[in-house]
């Protein structure tokens, strides 16, 4: 093997569940042992500081929110290597169980639009509040650090409406759950995250791309997977990517 | 290629007009006033070749539109053109996808069966590698209200 004397630095979407942060670090501990690369893993807690280390090309591979997959393409030379098999991102939008409201059209410009700073599910429910006249200019936007703060908000009338991840509304407990209303669930099945690589491993592109479609072949790599939640990863290919970033790009307009 | 619309595939009471779709195509269209509404939390998404023909439907394109994925790859996106929907918007979809720039907009869209559904569409150049390879345009859901305004609106463009 050869030696490798350049540590590569590693990062995560801050969007992920906590319950997966250590899963995550078991994944980089599989990657570093399959690959003989030296990987730093390093967790931002907001978007904004990540997104300033991917701009000083701080970062040589992320598991990237589907939002920020044109800038790491177009800008930073990134390629996708693979997806969660059967995972996407989708977007509810609800309200307090006593709300009047009942139908997205039912609600008014000046809503109170309670969020996380996740940008692909904001763009998405952003997109599900339309059909009611609501955009940007028109509503009163309330950011909160997490999903279980965002229920905290509808609860104790702190905002009027939620807008949150469909996999973080249904993972909220029972209890919570009960006190809520879904309005509408996005059925879009094409935005996803991806694991992507930037320069310095594009050449092992082939490679990395056929050690993580074969990881659920064997009882160790099934372990790690599920720990991050999933049950395999599916190749990514660059047209794929390149639909989804065009995608976005009309979901922004 | 397109083929006109059969009495047989219609469901309720129609009215039968010829539309001049682009390229000097005459389409024989019979349509109704039945309205399908938009699914909640859906979107149609499709891709052209640069000539307008269909290379890729999703599901939600098949349900909403009632034809099968195989009749709709192969044809011009004029299959899905309704009467009412004035000339002069898709002259300016055309003009704007030929300066390399999105278009918006609200679209009542023919429906096999001779119904009708309105959506808002954005639809976008591809480029790749510097180069226009297709066109995808993605519906979602329109406000009842700007789906109103049209309707006052698109009766005076013809």
């Amino acid at each position: 093997m050869v030696a490798q004397t350049m540590t590569l630095h590693f990062t995560v979407s801050p969007d992920f569940s906590p319950d997966y942060i250590p899963g995550w670090y078991i994944f980089n501990t599989w990657f570093q042992r399959h690959t003989g690369e030296a990987i730093h893993l390093e967790m931002y807690d907001h978007f904004s500081s990540q997104r300033a280390a991917i701009q000083e090309d701080k970062i040589d591979m992320i598991y990237a929110n589907p939002f920020d997959a044109a800038m790491l393409v177009r800008e930073k030379g990134f390629a996708p290597l693979v997806r969660a098999k059967d995972v996407a991102d989708e977007a509810i939008i609800a309200v307090n169980i006593n709300s009047p409201v009942e139908d997205v059209a039912d609600l008014v410009p000046g809503v109170r639009v309670a969020s996380t700073d996740d940008p692909d599910v904001r763009l998405m429910g952003m997109i599900l509040l339309e059909p009611g006249d609501l955009d940007g200019n028109n509503i009163e936007s309330v950011t909160v650090d997490n999903y279980i703060l965002l229920a905290k908000h509808l609860l104790k009338g702190d905002a009027d409406v939620g807008i949150f991840l469909a996999e973080a509304f249904d993972g909220l407990s029972t209890v919570i759950k009960r006190q809520l209303k879904i309005l509408v669930r996005s059925q879009i099945g094409v935005v996803h995250h991806a694991l992507m690589v930037g320069p310095a491993l594009r050449e092992r592109r082939d490679e990395l791309q056929q050690l993580l479609v074969d990881m659920d072949q064997d009882e160790k790599g099934r372990g790690v997977l599920a720990s991050l939640g999933y049950s395999a990863w599916q190749r990514v290919d660059d047209e794929e990517m390149e639909f989804m970033i065009d995608l976005m790009d009309t979901l922004n307009t | 290629m397109i083929e006109d619309m059969k009495a047989e595939d219609i469901v309720g009471e129609y009215k039968e007009t010829i539309l001049q779709l682009y390229g000097s195509i005459a389409r024989v269209v019979l349509y109704t006033e039945i309205e399908t509404p938009y699914p909640d939390g859906k979107l149609i998404v499709s891709t052209t070749s640069p000539e307008g023909i269909i290379t890729h439907v999703n599901r939600s394109f098949v349900e909403m539109s009632g034809y099968s994925a195989d009749e709709l790859i192969g044809s011009p996106h004029s299959i899905l053109r309704h009467p009412d929907m004035p000339s002069v918007a898709f002259k300016d979809l055309w003009d704007t996808l030929a300066r390399g720039e999105k278009w918006q907009g609200y679209v009542k869209n023919l429906r096999k069966d001779g119904g009708y559904y309105w959506v808002k569409a954005t639809v976008i150049p591809n480029i790749r590698n510097g180069r226009l390879v297709s066109y995808t345009s993605v519906r979602r859901k329109p406000s009842r209200s700007k789906v109103e305004e049209c309707c006052k609106l698109y009766p005076t463009l013809f």
